[in-house]
């Protein structure tokens, strides 16, 4: 009988303790060293934090979107949930995420201590989320085929680039069995057509209040044919010459059969990790040396969900949480294993991290990075997709299928609530 | 103290039997109404109304949606595309499933192995299917293509100058990509077609045949006035099923082509694919919901004619 009132006093002890404790969850998609590094992040917030327990739960990238919506509108799911700059747009009017709340986050504070892209995290003039992290672009260049065609290291100009990467693209009869440019119109290339290219050659791509497509001229139109023409013109790549949404990378790092790739920071820690060769890093190469240079910044931020403010305690917690994955301390962690870069103020503004051979070209590029406002971020990726396939695939004329895809941006920026 | 009960007259047992069936099948009907029907019923006033996840932040917009849908051409793409995998995909499977199964009637060592791997590919889940075909399709490491250049290496070592292979784009080309995805869907259905067939035709009586034989008929009168006319129940089954297959198609085509769903250019979009994308990469479930109460409709209006003008009783 003593034993088993001593059990009960034992479990009504163990429910009460555990009672005391808030569980919140936290989603993400799936990528290995993202998850490996937000594990970690978890481990020293609970450390610090005994009150507060994290479920950490991913999803496949492209069920996703389609995962939080689902579990959010059934009343489950996550209480801090990361999603891509781009996404907010359509995820802010939808109810996913809601405004950070003003008794435990402070817009001032945030202005000052995070870097100006950061600004990209409002909608409607609230901050909806944090970045852990931010990302630009940059060239990763397999050193080794680029010594055994002849070259000493990477393009400085398209010139280059497009002289090397002919070198590097090598056939067998019919087939292509590698190629110098992992051309991905649907990876990072629609952003270094949109960003990159357009202002490069003299124009900015949309106007400063994003309320009008501004690359349908000579300037958008040349950027649009040089694009089009690495692939039409000079072959240096093909559209999914390796399968899947990561097949450029693939082709990069695990099946050496693309020697050169224009990727966002979040690809070094992959990189660095499954490439058994010698690759290195470089700016995204200029038309002409000291000419314009220009590169796409972005980010994935951590958001509130509905969920997180269902009580005091969970929104307590929550928020709790999302600081500190946040904080400088998470950002250099994060830096270390995923790669990609950090999105405080002074952090970014380290000189050692200028001048560090991987880093550094994505460093110094967040100084003619933009991080261009997006409405409508799937539609608009596909304006400039189905641009390029209609030239590429189709045999349309550049300027047509440019003034098209002009056309149907034009009409995202018209639809959207501001 | 409780008054003797009235006594009532005992049912017939058929009745009673009929009562505890009825009993039994409300507990599917209760399944079957929850989540079926409830959801449809959900989503057709989701249809009229902006999505959110607070059902108290959902606004009216009455048949917005609806009209918005007559005025989109990416959904006209959509729905032209869907008609043409089904009037390729169905066809097809009807007719070589139905040669199978015939061939497979007329011998009985190996029947069941035969069927066994015929029937593979259709419980293999969509999405392997669609990334091994996909890889397969590649046009330059894909298996197609290096069995092209091995036909053409052939024609140039026989000396037929004449005759040469070209490598084909296949998924990479808005022409090919709809007949190439239909290709798959071709492949995973036939089993389950020669499986229903194969079921079918042994399900006729042999002595109708043996009676046509009698008669003299030839293998092509047999064919005509017996086989077909009493595989009748057992087609339509066929052409209803897939048909709905096909007009729901979205497995193969969102995983075919990854980087780039329903293209290129949205040559092998489909309706439930646009509605996917729409509903979840731009969180606009209610226009979405508008899009399967129209995909609805459809396969709706079409399974009516199919039943209405295929169904053909037959008795010998």
């Amino acid at each position: 009988m003593k034993k088993v009132a001593g059990l009960i006093l034992g479990l009504v002890l163990f429910v009460g303790a555990a009672s005391a404790q808030t569980t919140i969850t936290y989603w993400q998609y799936e990528f290995q060293t993202r998850m490996d590094a937000m594990d970690q992040l978890i481990e020293m917030f609970e450390a610090e934090n005994p009150d507060i327990r994290v479920e950490h739960e991913t999803f496949a990238y492209d069920a996703y979107p389609a995962r939080v919506a689902t579990a959010l509108a059934a009343g489950d799911g996550p209480d801090v949930v990361q999603l891509f700059y781009g996404w907010l747009p359509a995820w802010a009017p939808a109810g996913y995420v809601e405004p950070l709340p003003a008794e435990h986050f402070d817009a001032d504070e945030i202005a000052a201590n995070f870097a100006p892209l950061v600004d990209a995290a409002m909608h409607q003039g609230q901050y909806y989320g944090l970045p852990t992290a931010v990302r630009s672009l940059a060239l990763f260049y397999n050193l080794d085929k680029l010594n055994a065609a002849g070259f000493d290291g990477p393009p400085v100009t398209w010139d280059e680039f497009i002289e090397m990467a002919q070198a590097m693209t090598h056939r067998d009869g019919q087939r292509l069995t590698e190629i110098g440019f992992g051309v991905s119109p649907a990876g990072q290339d629609h952003h270094v057509l949109r960003t990159v290219l357009t202002r490069q050659m003299g124009t900015e791509p949309y106007n400063e209040d994003y309320t009008e497509v501004l690359y349908d001229n000579e300037a958008g139109l040349a950027a649009f044919e040089f694009y089009t023409g690495l692939i039409t013109e000079h072959e240096v790549g093909v559209i999914e010459f390796v399968q899947g949404n990561n097949g450029y990378r693939d082709g990069f790092r695990l099946l050496e059969n693309i020697a050169m790739i224009i990727d966002g920071s979040f690809a070094i820690g992959d990189v660095e990790r499954l490439a058994e060769f010698n690759w290195g890093v470089t700016e995204l190469p200029v038309f002409e040396e000291g000419g314009v240079q220009s590169n796409y910044a972005s980010f994935f931020m951590n958001g509130l969900s509905p969920n997180a403010f269902a009580d005091e305690a969970t929104l307590e917690a929550s928020s709790r949480f999302l600081k500190f994955v946040t904080s400088d301390e998470a950002q250099l962690l994060w830096m270390e294993i995923v790669g990609e870069l950090p999105a405080s103020r002074t952090l970014i503004a380290d000189p050692a991290l200028a001048e560090d051979p991987v880093y550094g070209p994505f460093i110094r590029a967040f100084e003619y990075a933009t991080s261009e406002v997006f409405f409508d971020e799937g539609g608009q990726r596909d304006v400039m997709l189905d641009a390029i396939n209609k030239v590429v695939l189709s045999g349309v004329d550049p300027a047509t299928a440019w003034s098209e895809a002009a056309a149907e941006d034009q009409a995202f920026l018209d639809a959207a609530e501001r | 103290m409780a008054t003797a009960p009235r006594r009532r007259r005992p049912l017939r047992l058929a009745s009673r039997e009929a009562i505890w069936a009825y009993v039994f099948l409300l507990v599917p009907l209760a399944f079957f109404l929850g989540l079926r029907l409830w959801p449809a019923v959900q989503s057709f006033l989701l249809s009229l109304q902006t999505w959110h996840v607070n059902p108290d932040m959902r606004n009216f917009v009455g048949l917005q949606y609806y009209r918005e849908m007559l005025n989109t051409p990416r959904l006209h793409q959509a729905l032209g595309n869907t008609l043409l995998y089904t009037l390729i995909s169905v066809p097809t499977q009807l007719v070589i499933g139905l040669v199978m199964a015939l061939l497979l009637t007329s011998v009985e060592r190996f029947r069941g192995l035969f069927r066994a791997i015929f029937f593979a590919p259709y419980i293999t889940p969509g999405v392997a299917v669609a990334w091994v075909w996909g890889w397969m399709y590649n046009v330059n490491n894909g298996i197609f293509n290096a069995f092209i250049i091995q036909l053409d290496d052939w024609a140039a070592a026989l000396g037929l100058t004449w005759l040469s292979f070209e490598i084909q784009p296949f998924l990479q080309s808005p022409r090919q990509a709809l007949v190439s995805v239909a290709a798959v869907v071709i492949w995973q259905g036939l089993g389950f077609q020669v499986v229903i067939f194969l079921a079918g035709l042994l399900g006729i009586p042999r002595s109708f045949y043996e009676a046509a034989r009698i008669d003299g008929a030839n293998a092509w009168q047999v064919f005509w006035s017996i086989t077909l006319p009493l595989l009748n129940p057992v087609l339509l089954f066929s052409i209803v099923i897939s048909t709905i297959a096909s007009l729901q198609l979205f497995d193969q085509v969102i995983n075919i082509n990854f980087t780039d769903q329903g293209g290129p250019l949205g040559s092998t979009l489909t309706v439930a694919v646009y509605m996917y994308l729409e509903a979840f990469e731009r969180a606009r479930l209610g226009y979405a919901a508008a899009v399967t109460v129209l995909l609805f409709v459809i396969i709706l209006v079409i399974t009516l004619i199919q039943i209405r003008f295929l169904n053909r009783r037959v008795e010998y």
